[in-house]
């Protein structure tokens, strides 16, 4: 039914037409409404069966949810941020065991200096984890692909991290069609688990291994994620002949076909890219944009054919790694591998930071001109830093911001 | 597309007008996008929010940089720095119950949304007044569907309530618009 609602409720609802039967979680913003909309649901019985544990840290969260998905219960969890640094040991537990734990990220920077608003940091943290992480652009891909990631964690018996952007996508309201409980259960089988621990039937998991095996278990972790690869566009088709729309899937290309340069970017800063793009072209310009829609694992062949034939590829990402820059970049270039296409990374976003029609397209004609360096911080206060840099001491964010006031003031 | 910024502060319903807005659009049958400026809200502090209304899908999610409407739900911040930036040329619907006030551009339509909240809801909430005289000025939406909006979101009396104070504000707008 199309309804237009909060993204964070949607997302609340669709998890509980694919019906989880333990939730444990532990909220933090910009999660926050997810997790109270679906824990409404239990209370009010709309969600049945489903435990809903209300831990005390997400480390607990996601030790919660690896026992109750090693128990056979299909389980979800929602976090973001810090929240995703506390449980890091956890998650690598999960995805080293094999548990299909649906997981939402909603998308918000790492600290210090802490800061509440959205980028991609906290995701690409856990980027080597072992889980699959899928990336989408709107609310309504944000419904579509949890549905999807039930289905290709169970398939493959692996963890999936479905990341959405904090604020931008969970506190925006917009026109989204919530499907109707047939149509979920329909497209959706009972979780059907490759290991159970039963009382009546024991067995231990989670076993110390040494070197005579620990290369050939961890390899194992790469092998499905490399099945993905396959299972990710079969679920996104299957859902598409189920629901009558397409989303999910690898990648997206949006007027590629004859681009020459063509940016790159993850979640929904892709519609204002897209706008751009509509806008550049009408102009004459040969511009595109390519929606990494899967992370991890990373598409390398899809990223290959989509991008081979430009002259340029911008990636436009709300993540870094300090000491080197692009993350995505890196991904794409060992794509590129040999063909001579320059790559060139844009960090925007960050901690909240708008990413503007009008700074895209000032970066772009930078880029069509050939002035773009292979890194580049889009609205980059260069006088701020550089003030700071001379400074010998004092912490850094307070200079910062004093300085901040004192140009206002 | 018709691109609109609520400014106000915190515990006036800034966030939930635009919000509301977008689902009075939405049950009109256009598009619409809605979305606060996700600062950590506190009582009494500036908030801003945004709402987008168009006949097709809206894709961008930039802040809204050149409002064609600005909603300031609090005469107080007609002074704070920001609150007309990007505002070149469109309308100020300004919560205020006096008559000398005055805006650097823009047509203004001034609403005591305060008072008649307070007269039908027994709040000062500005919200649902201002999305009443939001329909009279621009007719981009309609008074049912933001009646309908505010019943959806508030159940009984206070739903009751913001409807009636929407109803008494749209009726003034049309008899301010055609004095």
């Amino acid at each position: 039914m199309l309804r237009q609602i909060e993204g964070s409720r949607a997302v609340a609802e669709t998890v509980a037409l694919c019906r989880p039967e333990v939730i444990g979680a532990y909220p933090i913003s910009p999660q926050t409404h997810i997790v109270e909309g679906l824990s409404a649901l239990v209370k009010t019985g709309a969600l049945a069966p489903c435990e809903y544990i209300n831990v005390e840290s997400e480390f607990a969260a996601m030790s919660v949810c690896i026992g109750a998905s090693a128990a056979g219960a299909r389980t979800y969890t929602a976090t973001a941020s810090q929240g995703i640094l506390y449980m890091s040991e956890a998650i690598y537990n999960a995805s080293g065991l094999g548990l299909p734990i649906v997981m939402t990220v909603a998308n918000r920077a790492l600290g210090s200096p802490i800061n509440i608003w959205n980028d991609h940091s906290d995701a690409m943290s856990q980027r080597d984890s072992g889980w699959v992480q899928l990336y989408v652009e709107s609310n309504q891909e944000a419904l579509d692909v949890h549905i999807q990631a039930f289905a290709l964690a169970e398939r493959l018996s692996l963890p999936v991290m479905v990341c959405m952007d904090g604020f931008i996508l969970t506190h925006a309201f917009e026109r989204v069609d919530v499907p109707a409980q047939e149509q979920v259960d329909a497209f959706l089988p009972p979780f059907a688990p490759r290991q159970v621990l039963d009382p009546d039937a024991p067995l231990s998991i989670g076993a110390m291994v040494g070197p005579e095996a620990f290369t050939e278990v961890r390899y194992l972790m790469h092998a499905k994620q490399m099945q993905a690869l396959d299972a990710i566009p079969e679920i996104a088709g299957e859902f598409e002949a189920a629901f009558g729309r397409a989303s999910g899937g690898l990648v997206r290309g949006y007027r590629t076909e004859d681009a020459e340069t063509v940016i790159v970017a993850l979640g929904s800063v892709l519609g204002t890219i897209e706008d751009v793009v509509d806008e550049l072209r009408e102009s004459g310009e040969r511009v595109g944009a390519l929606a990494i829609r899967c992370f991890r694992p990373w598409p390398m062949d899809e990223v290959r054919a989509a991008l081979g034939a430009a002259e340029r590829v911008i990636v436009l990402e709300k993540a870094f790694a300090v000491g080197i820059g692009g993350i995505v970049g890196q991904n794409v270039r060992l794509a590129l591998d040999g063909l001579g296409v320059r790559v060139h990374d844009v960090i925007a976003g960050l901690g909240g930071r708008a990413i503007t029609a009008a700074s895209l397209h000032a970066m772009l004609e930078d880029g069509l001109a050939g002035r773009l360096g292979s890194l580049t911080f889009l609205d980059m206060d260069w006088e701020l830093v550089a003030r700071e840099l001379d400074r010998p001491s004092g912490p850094h964010a307070e200079n910062m911001l004093r300085d901040l006031r004192e140009r206002v003031s | 597309m018709i691109q609109v910024r609520f400014h106000g502060r915190g515990g006036q319903g800034v966030v939930t007008a635009a919000e509301l807005l977008s689902v009075a659009a939405f049950l009109d049958g256009r598009h619409a996008q809605a979305f606060p400026s996700f600062g950590s809200e506190r009582t009494g502090a500036p908030v801003m929010a945004f709402c987008r209304i168009g006949d097709a899908p809206i894709r961008t999610r930039e802040p809204v940089v050149h409002p064609d409407v600005l909603v300031i739900q609090d005469p107080t911040l007609l002074h704070v720095p920001g609150v007309f930036a990007g505002f070149e040329d469109g309308t100020v619907l300004l919560n205020s119950s006096r008559a000398d006030v005055q805006v650097p551009h823009g047509h203004l339509v001034t609403l005591p949304a305060s008072e008649i909240a307070r007269e039908h809801l027994g709040r000062p909430m500005p919200g649902a007044p201002m999305l009443a005289a939001f329909a009279a000025v621009t007719g981009a939406v309609s008074l049912d569907a933001v009646a309908a909006a505010f019943r959806e979101r508030f159940h009984g009396p206070v739903g009751e309530g913001n409807v009636a104070a929407a109803q008494a504000a749209f009726a003034r707008i049309e008899e301010l618009t055609r004095a």
